[in-house]
């Protein structure tokens, strides 16, 4: 068409499929990223024309204030309820893979919650923690009446309340990741195991391990990422109140609140370096060449 | 394991199943096991751990749905895992639909979905076309522009992304959403690329001979092959756009602009503790993904797996 030699359309097409969104891309990720760096060491309020250096005053104040640390040490709660997660997910992964009658309706039930509205599934809790709400009533009604704790209101069990309900809404995922994996590896070494006399144990031990060591890598890594950013679950349960408060929340709250931008950002920029030296660790400790 | 083998081996057994059809066999051989305890209990105790699953899975949105029904005096009176007096009783949902927003909610949340897939797909296809396809003078860059800007969570960036959205007027802006969706998706080039591999060259290469022209080739013969990772790549937007509570939460807060997670987020506003209209109102907002991925579930499967393991 219109005469153009191969060279000249290929130029053209690469020009025309690439700058949209190239431009998106550097507009929306590296240019938000970089920018996040420098408004780190200003003290920008958000409106102000002029952004005023202060070099690392912000850096030393985050580590100073216990405002800040304490949100980041929320995110323990969370990890080690990720680490629960995921071995109860590849359990029930190991589960629906056996010949088990009923696998699939289990498996579609377990990942249901993933695939829900955030705010509903949280809000599902909000209704579930009251007191005297169904989680109570259901327990008086199975007679463990001493069980029953003010989910909500009482700030030593409240995390836990929380990261019940994000265990909750994301097992489902670390689930079908684990399931993924558990298919691809040939039922034929199971069964050439079986006639070398290998328990179930030992076929797990020595064929189903190995096999899904990468992806318990990645896994962990999304994990620790995860419940770094945990954000929707406790804004929306209990806005933080009695200790809930995640890093993401005060990182938001810090710039939209108090309008200091340039504590936010240098929040963020720890939060990004955590992530990035997690994922470098990762990349060593197991090797992930892709 | 190696006892049961054993067991099913023995020479009568071997011997009887010669005559017998495979419904048989499998039924001696499950009475066999029945005859080792330890079998019993394994199998037990994974049930029991499978239906312990289900029931936490399923009691607290259950609770909810009972809610929905009941009427507010039900509600603080009756337990609250009891079933409702009278399971045709819509009254909450006629008021949560009138009263929260939920018709412009999921208008606007419908919008924001069909523009940003419209554009995730157009661009999605197209970068991975040009990726795949030809080989020129800053591709590598390109490429790995694409991997370095996974690294980074947008949730951390955030804050300065909100100077960006501001500086180019976008707040209270359905744009500014569905710019974010559309340019910070980097897991969707992925699928798109790696299943451009799968498609041969031989038929771009015949369609050249033809006289097709680049932009031809892309819309008659990659755009109809690429349909399957199309499919994949609508089905976890529209689950990742509906289900979004940041994005909407930071640059939409004008209440004319709600989506369905923020209108529901507001609800303890607006109806304070009307637990049982609030629960409608979280029903109705579950029906819909409950509903797609019933009916998508494989799609969905292997698209989570996929989307995953890339980024």
């Amino acid at each position: 068409m219109f005469n153009l030699t191969l060279k000249q359309q290929q130029r053209i097409i690469i020009l025309a499929f690439l700058a949209i969104p190239l431009g998106l891309l550097f507009t929306f990720s590296y240019y938000p990223a970089s920018q996040l760096f420098y408004m780190s060491v200003t003290d920008w309020d958000g409106y102000a024309p002029v952004k005023n250096l202060v070099g690392l005053d912000n850096y030393q104040y985050m580590v100073e204030e216990p405002d800040i640390l304490g949100p980041l040490l929320n995110t323990l709660y969370y990890f080690v309820g990720a680490v629960i997660q995921l071995v109860l997910s590849l359990w029930f992964a190991v589960l629906v893979n056996t010949k088990l009658a009923g696998r699939n309706f289990f498996k579609t039930l377990l990942f249901i919650p993933f695939v829900l509205n955030a705010v509903a599934a949280s809000m599902v809790f909000q209704i579930f923690y009251q007191v005297d709400g169904a989680f109570d009533n259901f327990l008086a009604a199975l007679g463990l009446d001493a069980w029953i704790m003010p989910w909500l209101m009482d700030s030593d069990v409240v995390n836990w309340s929380l990261v019940g309900a994000s265990v909750w809404r994301y097992l489902g995922f670390n689930l079908i990741l684990f399931f993924g994996v558990l298919q691809s590896i040939p039922q034929d070494q199971y069964e050439a195991a079986k006639i070398e006399g290998a328990g179930e144990w030992d076929q797990f031990r020595y064929i189903t391990l190995p096999s899904i060591k990468l992806i318990i890598g990645l896994q962990v890594l999304l994990a620790f990422v995860g419940s770094l950013s945990v954000f929707e679950i406790p804004m929306i349960i209990t806005k933080g109140a009695n200790g809930t408060k995640t890093f993401v929340m005060a990182t938001l709250e810090t710039a939209f609140n108090f309008n200091d931008f340039g504590l936010a950002s240098a929040m963020a920029v720890l939060l990004l370096l955590i992530v990035v030296l997690f994922m470098i660790l990762q990349k060593v400790l197991f090797g992930d060449k892709a | 394991m190696s006892s049961q083998q054993v067991s099913s081996m023995t020479p009568t057994a071997s011997l009887a199943s010669q005559v017998r059809t495979g419904d048989e066999i499998k039924k001696a051989r499950f009475i066999g096991k029945l005859k080792q305890p330890r079998w019993v209990f394994w199998t037990l105790f994974k049930y029991m751990t499978l239906i312990l699953a289900s029931v936490a899975v399923l009691v607290p949105p259950f609770a909810v749905l009972l809610a929905s029904f009941k009427t507010s005096k039900e509600y603080y009176t009756t337990s609250k895992v009891a079933l409702p007096e009278n399971f045709l009783n819509f009254d909450n949902y006629i008021k949560v639909f009138a009263d929260g927003n939920l018709g412009l909610a999921f208008t606007n949340t419908g919008t924001i979905l069909i523009i940003s897939l419209f554009f995730t797909v157009v661009f999605g296809t197209q970068v991975a076309y040009v990726l795949s396809r030809f080989n020129f003078k800053g591709k590598k860059l390109v490429l790995l522009a694409y991997v370095i800007a996974m690294v980074v969570p947008a949730v951390t960036t955030q804050v300065a992304t909100f100077e960006v959205i501001k500086a180019l007027n976008l707040i209270n802006h359905k744009g500014s959403v569905i710019m974010l969706y559309i340019g910070a998706d980097v897991v969707m080039i992925y699928i798109f690329l790696q299943f451009m591999k799968g498609i041969p060259l031989e038929l771009d290469e015949a369609a050249k001979i033809e006289g097709a022209s680049y932009f031809l080739i892309y819309w008659k013969i990659v755009l109809p092959l690429l349909k399957p990772a199309t499919a994949t790549v609508i089905i976890l937007r529209t689950i990742f756009i509906y289900n979004d509570f940041y994005f909407p939460l930071l640059y939409l807060p004008e209440k004319s602009q709600v989506t369905v997670s923020t209108a529901l987020y507001k609800f303890t506003s607006v109806f304070g503790t009307e637990w049982t209209t609030i629960s409608a109102g979280i029903i109705i907002i579950l029906i819909p993904s409950i509903v797609v991925f019933l009916l998508l579930q494989k799609q969905i499967y292997a698209g989570v797996t996929n989307g995953a393991v890339k980024g």
